[in-house]
């Protein structure tokens, strides 16, 4: 079956297939549709910001595209194939608000769960796996904390440790979101670095993101969200004042004044 | 002889409840334990009008049955909008009502009277003789329990890594294939066998306490998943062989005694617990202020 699909592709499309393509996407909790008829098409190998205002539907959007909540219509695929068969090439860093960080673990234990999904049902976490995960926290310079029960961490060290997880996810694209929220500049430093180095190593990130006055520095492509997909593509074309004016509607008092002012402290999520 | 019976009855219901309990905690999920000990009632006395007897198999999947009706239940109402304390609230009121009025309904056929399933009777355990060819195995409890715990922690130890992500980071197991409706129905499975295991000895009201004290116990005294669960189980079994010498010694309720023990030892980890107890903290600031 999937032998068949994968010879017979369409003639003239030899590149090789879109890390996300997401063709009429309908999600709704309740009656009204949360993201209406969203379609778009990522290329392989960029940085990604995800905008939009507080329930644009930014969280619904990554959560649709995992499999996490159901569609009421519209496909999502993942390097062509639907995300299920997909799952080891996907990495997840969730709002960091959505667990628990007084669970009973550390640090260590946590980057660790980024390697389950390769694990199988049955097979536990090793010394292969630790030796994974204690290189990613180094590579979020938590190395030292790896003991350390999460409950204390700071919010940044947290959204570090759950960066780290998705590095150990090993994943070819990944989804973050919001990572940037309620960190210091040193922190976001340190996770623009972590972006551009998987960038580099060819990685496709979809972020969500608030801070509009960094967004021309951080993507390269941005995702203009409000229900409805407002705009997608190059930063330089889509990110105009037009447009966010457009996906914001009339709550954009202050944007103008997060142009002028970079890194004033624009509209952190709620 | 038998307060070796009763001791062990209790401990094994007590290590099955302090494996189920330290999950429902730390899934705040406390309450539906509770909602699942009580809502198995009409199982059990549906259960014996079918079959006429303790048959233990028979109850087992009754009460089974009643497990995940309710854990059924409780999820589609939550999702068709009802608050989640309310919906918990709805289903096993509801459910363990009928089981009330069938146990008034049909007392002469069930011999089962309303005192032993709220309070349980683990002081006759030792009375209750399962024989195999006339040979006397021992207490049929005992062998029910013993059972159960096997079932428990074999299930629990093959789907280690699951369960706990399931319990820390439902989205992150979701995304990455886990079938993370199939580990919680799981889990209440378990909690619904473990109720009508645990039914006879201590009895619905105190086998939620047997859920959840332990484990919130242990909650406070260690910072890893794993030592969560021992401790959690040493603090039950502890429970449970207090609690027998205090109700000998006052010849007050076995099961009450061994729940009250257990709260006594939930307060000393509250006062002491060496990271979160309060002295702790009062002596850690008085340290920092001199
Ligand atoms: N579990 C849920 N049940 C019902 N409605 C929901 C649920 N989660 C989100 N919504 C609704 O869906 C809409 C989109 O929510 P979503 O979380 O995707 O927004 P968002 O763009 O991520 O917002 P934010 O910037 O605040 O994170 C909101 O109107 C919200 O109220
Ligand atoms: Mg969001």
């Amino acid at each position: 079956m999937s032998l068949t699909k994968a010879l017979s592709k369409p003639a003239g499309s030899t590149a090789a297939p879109s890390p996300l393509s997401v063709n009429g996407l309908t999600v709704a909790y309740q009656k009204k549709p949360v993201l209406r008829g969203v379609t778009f098409e990522i290329n392989e190998g960029e940085l990604i910001g995800v905008i939009g205002p507080n329930g644009a539907g930014k969280s619904t959007l990554m959560k649709a595209a995992l499999g996490l909540i159901p569609s009421i219509g519209g496909e999502v695929l993942v390097y062509g194939k639907p995300y299920k068969e997909q799952r080891k090439l996907i990495g997840y860093v969730p709002q960091r608000e959505s667990v628990d960080w007084d669970f009973p673990t550390n640090a260590l234990d946590v980057v660790m769960m980024g390697r389950y999904g390769h694990l199988g049902w049955f097979r536990r976490p090793g010394a292969k796996e630790k030796a994974i995960a204690l290189e990613c926290l180094s590579k979020v310079g938590m190395a030292d904390f790896a003991d350390r029960q999460i409950s204390q961490l700071s919010g940044g060290q947290q959204q570090r440790v759950f960066l780290a997880r998705a590095l150990a996810q090993d994943a070819k694209l990944y989804f973050m979101d919001e990572p940037f929220a309620g960190v210091d500049a040193a922190t976001e430093k340190a996770i623009i670095t972590l972006l551009q180095e998987l960038k580099r190593q060819g990685k496709t990130v979809v972020v969500v993101h608030h801070d509009l006055a960094t967004v021309q520095d951080y993507f390269d492509s941005v995702l203009l969200l409000n229900v409805e997909l407002q705009a997608y593509g190059p930063t330089e074309q889509v990110f105009t004042q037009e447009r966010l004016q457009q996906t914001y509607g009339g709550r954009l008092a202050f944007l103008d004044r997060s142009f002028q002012v970079p890194a004033a402290d624009s509209g952190k999520g709620v | 002889m038998s307060d070796f019976w009763i001791i062990l009855t209790g401990s094994l219901v007590a290590s099955c409840c302090a494996i189920l309990g330290v999950f429902l905690v730390l899934r705040k999920m406390a309450m539906i334990g509770d909602a699942i000990s009580h809502s198995v009632m009409p199982g059990i006395v549906i259960a014996f009008l079918l079959s006429g007897s303790r048959d233990s198999v028979l109850m087992m999947f009754a009460a089974l049955a009643f497990g995940l009706l309710t854990t059924f239940l409780i999820q589609m109402f939550q999702q068709s909008g009802i608050q989640s304390d309310a919906s918990i609230g709805v289903v096993f009121t509801a459910l363990f009502a009928v089981g009330v009025v069938l146990v008034s309904l049909f007392a002469r056929q069930v011999h089962l009277d309303q005192d032993a399933i709220l309070y349980g009777e683990i002081a006759y355990v030792h009375w209750n003789i399962w024989e195999l060819g006339g040979v006397n195995m021992g207490p049929r409890a005992v062998w029910l329990l013993g059972f159960t715990l096997m079932v428990i922690v074999a299930v629990i130890s093959l789907f280690y890594k699951q369960f706990k992500l399931c319990a820390f980071d439902p989205a992150l197991a979701a995304a990455i294939g886990i079938p993370v409706a199939i580990f919680h129905y799981l889990l209440m499975g378990l909690v619904s066998m473990a109720t009508v295991s645990s039914f006879e000895s201590v009895g619905a009201i105190l086998v939620v306490g047997l859920l959840i004290i332990p484990a919130s116990t242990a909650y406070l005294l260690t910072e890893r998943l794993g030592m969560m669960i021992g401790l959690s189980i040493g603090v039950g079994i502890a429970s449970t062989v207090l609690g027998y010498l205090a109700a000998k010694m006052l010849d007050a309720s076995i099961a009450g005694c061994i729940v009250c023990a257990a709260g006594v030892l939930f307060a000393l980890a509250l006062l002491f617990s060496p990271s979160q107890g309060i002295v702790a903290k009062k002596l850690r600031l008085r340290k920092l202020a001199a």
